[in-house]
Order: structure tokens, then sequence, then C-alpha cells
């Protein structure tokens, strides 16, 4: 028997449940050298906001043990800009695109998603409400549950695309952003954004990021992201994206097994461009050698 | 651009504490122009998760060489790797020296082992031989100039502490060559070195109405445009500057390009 890897996400349908992450596939032609994009369950872009933006001074990323603190600052085109320059090279590929939006108000996330809800093309929005470089009170966005509200409603009244709110692991219950995302319309919750993190170069005790702190990413995150998931789809009925640190099949499975009903690749795709389908086929071979027949036979199945 | 498990040939002792990889990669070495980078998975430290990037030396039979100094626990890791070893390797990547002028004097600049990046385009990028200039602290830092002089190249060392050469910097040494035994030339200059010597080269370019293609080194993530770590300020069609990827734009730039971190463009 070989496994249907198709998943629905709310209104989305994809081809199988394994995305790549935003920030870690830049706008698609970075990896269409090596990487069939076509395979991908969906490709979910680079944060993007209303005007252009320059990002942090490097450095921007700093290695650290199984993990990497980044700290681009939302670098990116602005709508205009991906719509113009980006958006048609991924409309020539069978992909879904998924944009990751932000802005630094309020208003601004609401007309980033009435900007893309005119535009042909675009099969969900994740709203990036968690980051944690952006000075301008981004943060209080992904963790203070009234201002995680406010962004919800302003986005969700603006644009009759899927809404996937991305949460922040960095709150005392995750559950109840989850609910809150639900109640307020989202199609599903993708998570976990990276975790606010700092490191130091003690020789010169200065900070070896420019922006001081990071978001942490990989490996190291994962345990923390599995818990989070499992959290998080306990706590509804709106399907959940996983994420933080998957580098192989067997970290996807693990993530489905807590809840998730598709995951997402991302800092492994710098160390391996070739990951997500990697991950994709190792998916099938452990389903069908598990005999499940989809992979919503493996969300949520964690035994306890 | 592509993925390879590349097998290692061999590993040796350089000068100093350099060290020479060969390394057998029949799909990318073919395809590598002068100034290119090949960025390598590392061998087993499980916590140590980027690959590195490094200029391609030496290319041939199917085979790339990289010069590389074990700094910190990547390249530890790299002297571990034995003949017979695979290895990952993303590359071709970069957009490479151009290649010299027909009516140009190709001169080099190197600091350390910015060596490495230069031989392709002292054996590849120019129609006949020109002048190396080295620069390190100390003799050790003075790498392979026997390669380059095998080509018929002239190298001119230039030590800080007067071990090998000129004593001095090597910005120095050229600037004195270009006023003396170079100032009939018409020089395009290619450099690969620390940030201080491709701003002090950028500067003798300009002052001399020449070319000068900078290969910029910065601290670098994906190697391929995905991650946005290794940006450099480069002057913007509006007068004012905007990033660019080192890995995708770069790594090489045209001095007049470059906007130093302590200007304003």
């Amino acid at each position: 028997m070989t496994p249907d890897l198709s998943v629905s996400l709310g209104p989305l349908r994809l081809r199988n449940p394994v995305l790549v992450a935003s920030g870690t596939f830049g706008y698609g032609p970075e990896y269409a050298d090596l990487v069939d994009l076509s395979r991908l369950g969906a490709i979910v872009v680079k944060g993007i906001r209303l005007d252009p933006t320059a990002g942090n001074p490097p450095p921007r990323t700093v290695e650290v043990a199984s993990g990497l603190i980044n700290a681009i600052g939302l670098q990116n085109p602005g709508v205009d800009g991906f719509v113009r320059d980006y958006l048609p090279f991924l409309r020539r590929h069978d992909v879904p695109v998924v944009v990751n939006i932000w802005g630094r108000t309020v208003d601004e996330y609401a007309e980033v998603a009435g900007r893309f809800d005119a535009v042909e093309g675009i099969a969900a929005l994740e709203v990036n409400v968690s980051c944690p470089n952006i000075k301008e009170g981004s943060r209080a966005f992904g963790t203070n549950p009234e201002m995680f509200r406010r962004v919800l409603d302003a986005v969700r009244a603006r644009t009759r695309l899927p809404m996937i709110p991305k949460l922040a692991p960095n709150v005392p219950d995750i559950a109840a952003f989850a609910r809150d995302a639900e109640r307020a319309g989202a199609d599903a919750v993708s998570l976990i954004n990276s975790m606010p993190a700092m490191a130091i170069d003690i020789e010169t005790r200065r900070p070896r990021l420019g922006h001081v702190t990071g978001g942490l990413t990989g490996p190291a995150i994962r345990p923390i992201a599995v818990r989070c998931v499992w959290e998080a789809a306990r706590a509804v009925r709106i399907p959940v994206i996983g994420m933080g640190g998957i580098m192989t099949a067997a970290d996807a499975v693990e993530m489905m097994i807590a809840g998730a009903s598709a995951v997402a690749v991302g800092t492994a795709n710098f160390v391996n461009p070739l990951a997500s389908i990697e991950v994709i086929d190792g998916l099938r071979d452990y389903l069908a050698r598990h005999g499940l027949a989809s992979p919503r036979d493996l969300t949520g199945s964690l035994r306890t | 651009m592509q993925l390879e498990t590349g097998r290692i040939v061999e590993q040796r002792s350089g000068a100093g504490v350099y060290r020479r990889l060969v390394v057998d990669a029949p799909a990318i070495a073919p395809r590598v122009r002068p100034g290119q980078f090949v960025h390598v998975r590392l061998p087993a430290p499980a916590d140590a998760l980027l690959r590195r990037p490094f200029s391609v030396f030496k290319t041939g039979g199917g085979r790339l060489e990289i010069l590389y100094k074990p700094v910190g626990r990547g390249t530890e890791a790299m002297r571990a790797l034995a003949a017979g070893d695979a290895v990952s390797l993303l590359g071709p990547l970069g957009n490479g020296f151009p290649p010299c002028p027909a009516d140009a004097d190709a001169v080099l600049v190197a600091g350390g082992y910015g060596m490495a990046a230069l031989y392709l385009q002292a054996r590849d990028g120019a129609a006949r031989p020109g002048t190396v200039f080295a620069g390190g602290k100390t003799k050790d830092d003075i790498l392979c100039a026997g390669d380059f002089a095998a080509l018929g190249w002239t190298v001119r060392p230039a030590t800080e502490d007067g071990s090998l050469g000129e004593r001095g910097l090597v910005t120095d040494a050229l600037r004195r060559w270009l006023a003396g035994e170079g100032a009939a030339s018409r020089p395009a200059f290619y450099a690969c070195g620390p940030n201080g010597m491709l701003k002090a080269v950028g500067e003798i370019a300009i002052a001399a109405g020449r070319p000068a293609w900078l290969s910029i080194d910065r601290h670098m993530g994906c190697g391929v445009g995905a991650c946005l770590t290794c940006v450099q300020k480069i002057r913007a069609p509006d007068g004012g500057w905007m990033w660019q990827r080192v890995c995708r734009e770069g790594p090489v730039f045209e001095c007049r390009q470059v906007v130093w971190e302590d200007e304003s463009p």
C-alpha cells in the first residue's frame, strides 16, 4: 500500500504535509536549482510587510550548540516588491505559496492582509505575530493576548484567504493563544517561531549579533516545539502546523504524533538543501512501514 | 549549483598552520570559475550545524582543492578528514571574478589565505601573467607563492615583521610599486583578504582610475541567498545603499560599489 500523503489544512489542500518555513527558503529561486519546488507541500516565503525593509546590521546570525540564533530583522521587499519581483517566479511552479505577513502596527497587519487578498496566486497568509527581532512592539503581538487578538481580528476582517497565525513559544500557556486564534477565525496555527536568545563573545564582551538578541532555531529548540505542538493541538480543532528544528523525517513524524497535521522544515534547509524532500520521502516510508494510509492517521496519535 | 558527495583524495599540511584538502568532486570541480566558492558540510561534530564556505583554490581532473586554517570547532573538525572520507559539497557558489581585459595588466593582491581565492584567476582569468602582491603578518602567512610562480607570475611578498619580502603592509608595497616599477602599467586589480586591505586596494584603484574587484569574506549561513546572513552594504542607484548578499550577488564586488562600515554612501 502506498500511502496518500495529501492533507487538508482547513480550506487548504496540500499534496503532502511538508512545508518549508518562512525565512529559510527565500522567495523560491534560491533553492530552485536543487529542489523540485513542485514536490513541496507549500512554500512559506520570508515575512513581508507593507514597505521594503532593510533589516538589521550584521552579524545577523550566530551558530550555537545544535542551533542558530538569527536577527535578520525581517529584511524584505515589501508587498509591491514581492508581487512584482518574486511572485511571478513562484507562480510558474506548481506549488502553493503561503505568504508570511507582519507589520509594526495593527493597522499595518490589516493593510498587508487586505493587499494580498486582491493578489492572484496566494494560497494562504501566515500571520507573523511572534518574530523576536522587531523592536517596535511586534513581540508584544505574539506574547500579549490582547494585542494578539486585535491583530487577528483586524487581519480576519480584511482577507478571505486562509489565516494561519504563527505562535511564539515564549508564553506561559501556548494553548490559550491557539484557542484565541481559533476564536478569531484562524484556519490553522503554525508553531513555533524562534525562541528569544542571545550569545556573547567573552573575549570582547560584545554581543555576537548586531541586534544583541535574536531568535534560536534548529535542533536545539525541537523538544520545546514538540511540547508546544502537543499542548496546542489538544486545545483546538483547527490543524496545527508543527515546526522547530526538524532535520529528518523522524523529527517530522515525532511532531505529527504530538499533534501536528503538517510540518515545516526550516533551519535544516541551510544545512541540507534537500532536507524537505528527504522528509517527504521518509514520511511516506514510515507510513507504509506502519501500515498507515494517510498522515492523518499519525496526527495526534501519541499513546499516553 | 550542484549538491555533491565528494571523496577526500588527500589532506596535508601547507605552510605554517594552513592545510590543503583535495576532494574528488567531478560534478562541481569542472564548473568552478575563478573566485567562486564551495560550501562544505562538516564531518561529525553533532552540535555544529552550518556548512563552512571555502574559496576554491585549484581545480583539475575532476578534483578541487581548498586551503584552510583551523580556527574554530568547524575547521578543527575538518582536520580529521582522511583519504576516502565522504564530504558533502554545495557549489560552485557566488559570482566570481570577471576575466582581466586584454588591454589591462592583472595585479592580484592577497592577504593571508586570500591567495587561495586568486589562483584560478591567475591561471584562467588573465591572458598573460601579471604580478601578485602577497601579504601577511609573517613569512608563514605567505601561501602557495610557488604555485603562482609556476604560472609565470611575479610574486611580491610583504610581511609586517619583515621575515619575507618587503616589510610592512601589502598595500604599502603595492603603492610603492605603482609609483615606481609599475608606473607605466594599466593595472586591473583582483583582491582577497581582510576588509581593511580590501578597502585600501579600492582606494588605490580609485586614485589610479582603474578597476578593482574585491572578494569579500563575510560570516555566512546558507551560502545560496536564502538566510540573508552575509549582507554587505552596496551603493544603490538612488545614491543611497542597499544590502546585497555576499554569497549570491558576491563575493566579488567592484570597489566603487562597496560601502564600507565606517563611511556613508
